[in-house]
């Protein structure tokens, strides 16, 4: 069964027609073109597809697309301004904060919205705030680091 | 297409409909041929039919009902079945006046799981271990269902039949869970054990509640719920019984935990023996029935 929806991805209007049976994921991917956000498990555990859903982070593997009819949708690909990556994303590179960086656009949208809502997150908040992302590549270490890093760069442009 | 998207679309056919107001749900709901199920968060659910343990022929996506997103204190605390975990946790009243909820609201899964799983899917699922249940129903949780027979109210308790089984009929959707105002000199806790720290389903969880006289030297009422030591959640009455009356103190309180986990019926699995969890329900019934006595003597916030 189909339906049509509209929904904006990153401040652009899109359309598409989707099956009842389809995810965000899959829509934002094989519909829409944005390919940042990933599948890993598929069922909430790893944070792969993690984007931002009407304001909150979302696994968009966990959303059907219908659900999604009249929403905001903001991706990793709509986190860089005007070609100037975010201070997060700036950080991930400067701690080289992955290695095959397929976990890393759900990192970048946990840590955005963590720094959004707490400027200064001490480190257990940093950890809370990233327990819905799994990285088996690098721990934890390095991307904790990047997002302490990316919140003073932050305070200090504020 | 894709082998992801034909992988994605390896859910069973449903079809969707999204209605603005409480009849239709209830409409749409009692006429499906086949199985229909509300959706809100759909943390449970959409998982659920991935792995093709539930597989309805139509799904009612109730989260454009208004009556199912309320979130208000007055007489009482109304929860909209369809309000997330984080709205709930970060609702200034229940902080101040339910904070073992809004505990255990800020306990299930990530931050991408709290902000899309609502309370009364975690009621609907039904599952055992679910975090929001004991709190809820320590509390003195009332239920309120709308069906093709119109409402119907019920203790919470009382909506458990086993694991995933509730006592909804055909047609009947989960409207609102309702809190009465918590009595002066009462408090309440929960906890539950996992084996990490966060991100896992309870190996045991307890949620207590205890009201005390006004002098605040005994206990005048107790509740006890546990989580994840039977088929459904279930209360511990000859615990709550026993603490009725008494004076609360290290002694009182460790018996209250060895009556408690006479209550549980724990089944072994890979989280965790019966044994264990016998254990845990006397250890975390302990240590809620402390936590809810300093916050029913305004010592813990």
């Amino acid at each position: 069964m189909k339906q049509a929806i509209e929904l904006n991805v990153n401040g652009e209007p899109h359309a598409a027609l989707v099956d009842t049976r389809e995810t965000l994921l899959d829509a934002l991917r094989y519909k829409l073109g944005h390919m940042g956000p990933k599948e890993g498990c598929g069922n909430g555990n790893c944070g792969a597809c993690t984007v931002v859903l009407n304001g909150a982070v979302v696994n968009a593997c966990l959303v059907f697309a219908v659900e999604a009819a009249g929403a905001d949708v903001t991706t990793v690909e709509g986190v860089a301004a005007e070609g100037n990556l975010h201070p997060v994303q700036q950080a991930f590179i400067e701690h080289g904060a992955l290695q095959c960086g397929f976990c890393t656009p759900g990192f970048i949208m946990s840590a955005k919205a963590l720094l959004e809502r707490n400027p200064s997150p001490s480190e257990p908040e940093i950890r809370l705030a990233i327990s819905g992302n799994l990285c088996r590549c690098t721990g934890y270490d390095k991307i904790v680091r990047a997002i302490q890093t990316a919140s003073r760069s932050l305070s200090q442009t504020a | 297409m894709s082998n992801k998207e034909k992988e994605g679309l390896s859910v069973d056919a449903f079809e969707y409909a999204a209605p603005q107001n409480l009849q239709d749900a209830v409409a749409l709901l009692s006429e499906a041929r086949g199985e229909a199920r509300p959706l809100a968060g759909g943390t449970d659910l959409i998982a659920q039919m991935k792995e093709n343990r539930r597989s309805p022929a139509l799904v009612v996506d109730v989260k454009k009902i208004p009556e199912l997103n309320v979130l208000s204190y007055g007489a009482g605390l109304h929860i909209g079945a369809a309000v997330s975990c984080t709205q709930i946790a970060e609702f200034e009243p229940v902080r101040v006046h339910y904070p073992a909820l809004a505990e255990a609201c800020a306990l299930i899964g990530s931050y991408q799981i709290q902000n899309r799983a609502a309370l009364g899917g975690n009621f609907c699922n039904a599952a055992p271990s679910a975090d929001a249940v004991p709190p809820a129903v320590s509390y003195g949780a009332t239920l309120v269902i709308a069906g093709p027979n119109g409402r119907r109210e019920i203790p919470s308790e009382d909506f458990f039949v086993g694991p995933g089984q509730t006592v909804l009929e055909k047609g009947e959707v989960l409207v609102e869970i309702v809190l009465p105002p918590p009595p002066p000199h009462s408090g309440a806790a929960y906890l539950r054990f996992i084996p990490r720290e966060e991100m896992d389903i309870a190996v045991a969880g307890v949620g207590s509640f205890v009201q005390l006289s006004s002098d605040a030297r005994t206990c005048e009422q107790a509740c006890i719920v546990l989580a994840a030591v039977a088929p459904t959640p279930v209360r511990a009455k000859e615990a709550e019984a026993f603490l009725t009356g008494k004076s609360l103190d290290d002694t009182t309180i460790a018996q209250a935990g060895e009556l408690a986990s006479q209550a549980a019926s724990p089944i072994s699995d890979v989280r965790g023996s019966a044994a264990y969890r016998i254990e845990l329900v006397k250890v975390l019934t302990r240590r809620t029935l402390g936590t809810a006595l300093e916050r029913a003597r305004g010592e813990a916030s």
